[in-house]
């Protein structure tokens, strides 16, 4: 009976533990939304931001975050897909095999503030670049290419081998089987892992302190040309993100509208987030109906 | 000028091999990047770190143990152990806040409510992992941060904000890999127990936790890795002190958020400034304990 009772009260007590867990979700969620949302409006997300005077907006945080993602992803796909190509096809078992899982857990393990300081020390005074996306935009590669080489892998080790070894049985080549039979079976698994991986690069905010910078010049939204000053293009000026602003209003901002403006900022970056999950499940789901003949 | 099949093929354009060259001397390079990715990082970040010590010859000991942090002073110091003493109490605290919690959750998703539990707190996970830590942070300070001012004498900015924010930020990390690990034990092991007529809870504590326990503790490490890491977030809550904190409720500031403040407003080059490199490197040194620790327990893994 004695131990009846205590089964009884563990279980209780699991329950309560998830229904915490829940709970933390649910209350961080609606204070967010409860009070940010109210903040978004069109003129919010679209007059550029204010460093002493209230009814700033979060126009080019807001471009400026989207525009490094953009940078970030385009540089470390390519790569993060190559090096699961690697490591899932051609590393053999051994000493360098294991040096290379080494440094990716390395890098995965290093603390953003780190991968900041790194790229401070080499993207900003080593190349003398100053401040800049591309700096900003590398240090988030680092930070991030250990996530998109795991799920490349995880993605093309998922493909049943019997699709490779059909394609090798036809008499075609490793890299072409790689390219014709493996990407494609993979492409859903690594589409929403990099869906993912944006959302945890578009809230990311210690490494781009000291890489992209907490200002923003003027931009000039009609002007494309990337070499331009003033353009928003130009992936050689100083940058300012969303997760940054809310940082810095936070700490340093004099504004009298620091807290609606921080909770609107939250509010945004949150709901992306949320948007970059539900996109990854959906364009997942499709895409794999797509290619695959599952229903 | 018939060229026989066999001619053909050899002379073909569309031979792959060279498609087959390229492709590995492609792929190789990119895992030649991660390599030269790590090493990098490893060095550029010693060498700045060591040149408090080598060039400006503050002492190590002095940098590891000394609470005389004071460098713009006449009689400058560098002592950073306020700042490693910050660090290690709020990885520890906050590791001992959500190990129960994440362990807890995990446990009820793979023994308690398999089928539904999972339904719901996956997603609920999977949502807590995406919020951006200066949200995290944010929140903290407007709301954590007057909770603790009110019903305390000092201003709210404490350990014990920054532990609270921490161990909510580590709780979906050790909750997902506990789930893992819990899911990863053979049937047979419960089913050996219950047939036995051990009840849920002795086949959870008296089976299950130690076969899981490697696994269990690996996620504890990785909470406590992500915690140590964590640099705005805690900065926002902390207070930011240089005084070693003699209560949960006293500010204080950790490596991360003395590095955030300062490395902006400091001149490189200079001693403060370079004693803020070191504090990176130590940073740098922790993380790789942290997968040391890690490696030793995946080792110890039984199941």
């Amino acid at each position: 009976m004695n131990s009846k009772i205590a089964d009884r009260i563990a279980t209780g007590i699991f329950t309560s533990l998830a229904l915490i867990i829940v709970a933390v979700l649910v209350a961080l969620f609606s204070f967010i939304l409860i009070r940010g949302v109210p903040q978004i409006s069109w003129e919010f997300l679209t007059t550029p931001s204010s460093t002493v005077r209230e009814g700033g907006g979060i126009r080019d945080q807001l471009f400026n975050s989207f525009y490094i993602l953009f940078i970030t992803m385009l540089i470390t796909v390519p790569l993060g897909v190559c090096g699961g190509i690697y490591m899932a096809e051609y590393a053999k078992p051994g000493k360098i095999t294991n040096f290379i899982r080494s440094c990716i857990e390395m890098l995965a393990s290093l603390p953003s503030i780190v991968v900041g300081m790194f790229g401070l020390l080499v993207f900003v005074n080593t190349t003398g670049w100053g401040y800049t996306i591309i700096g900003g935009a590398l240090a988030l590669t680092i930070f991030n290419i250990p996530v998109m080489v795991r799920v490349s892998e995880d993605a093309i080790r998922t493909v049943p081998p019997e699709q490779k070894e059909a394609g090798l049985a036809l008499g075609i080549t490793h890299w072409h089987t790689i390219k014709t039979v493996l990407i494609p079976s993979a492409f859903p698994g690594i589409l929403t892992g990099a869906i993912l991986a944006s959302g945890r690069v578009f809230g990311e905010a210690a490494a781009l302190l000291f890489t992209a910078g907490l200002s923003t010049p003027r931009l000039d939204y009609l002007d494309l040309n990337p070499f331009s000053e003033t353009s928003p293009l130009n992936i050689f000026r100083p940058a300012e993100t969303l997760a940054v602003h809310i940082w810095s209003v936070n700490t340093n901002g004099i504004m009298p509208d620091i807290r609606e403006i921080a909770n609107g900022s939250s509010a945004v970056l949150v709901l992306s987030v949320l948007v970059f999950n539900l996109l990854a499940r959906w364009l997942g789901s499709i895409v794999h109906k797509k290619v695959t003949a599952s229903k | 000028m018939a060229l026989s099949a066999r001619d053909r093929l050899i002379k073909s354009k569309k031979n792959n091999s060279y498609g087959e060259l390229r492709g590995k001397i492609l792929v190789t390079l990119c895992a030649l990047i991660m390599i030269t990715a790590t090493i990098s990082v490893t060095v550029f970040l010693t060498t700045k770190g060591l040149q408090s010590f080598l060039v400006n010859s503050v002492s190590p000991i002095e940098f590891l143990t000394s609470t005389n942090w004071n460098p713009l002073g006449d009689n400058p110091g560098y002592g950073a152990f306020p700042f490693i003493f910050g660090s290690l109490a709020v990885t520890f605290l906050s590791a001992l806040i959500a190990a129960p919690i994440g362990i807890g959750g995990a446990i009820f998703m793979s023994e308690i409510a398999p089928s539904w539990g999972k339904k719901v707190l996956q997603p609920v996970i999977e949502l807590l992992v995406g919020i951006p830590s200066v949200v995290y942070g944010f929140i903290g300070l407007t709301v954590l941060v007057p909770f603790i001012r009110e019903y305390s004498s000092g201003t709210g900015f404490s350990i014990l904000a920054g532990t609270i924010v921490l161990s909510i930020m580590i709780l979906p990390t050790i909750t997902t890999i506990a789930t893992d690990a819990m899911g990863s034990l053979p049937n047979s092991l419960r089913e050996g127990s219950l047939a036995l007529g051990a009840t849920r809870w002795q086949t959870i504590k008296k089976v299950l936790i130690p076969a899981a326990l490697p696994s269990l503790l690996t996620a504890v490490v990785l909470g406590m890795a992500r915690a140590f890491g964590e640099a705005l977030a805690v900065q926002m809550v902390i207070g930011n002190v240089r005084a070693l904190p003699s209560s949960l409720l006293d500010p204080s500031a950790t490596l991360t958020t003395i590095i955030t403040l300062n490395m902006g407003h400091t001149t490189y080059g200079s001693i403060e400034n370079n004693t803020l490199w070191s504090m990176g490197l130590i940073l740098l040194i922790i993380s790789f304990v942290f997968i040391l620790i890690v490696r030793y327990l995946s080792s110890r893994r039984k199941i």
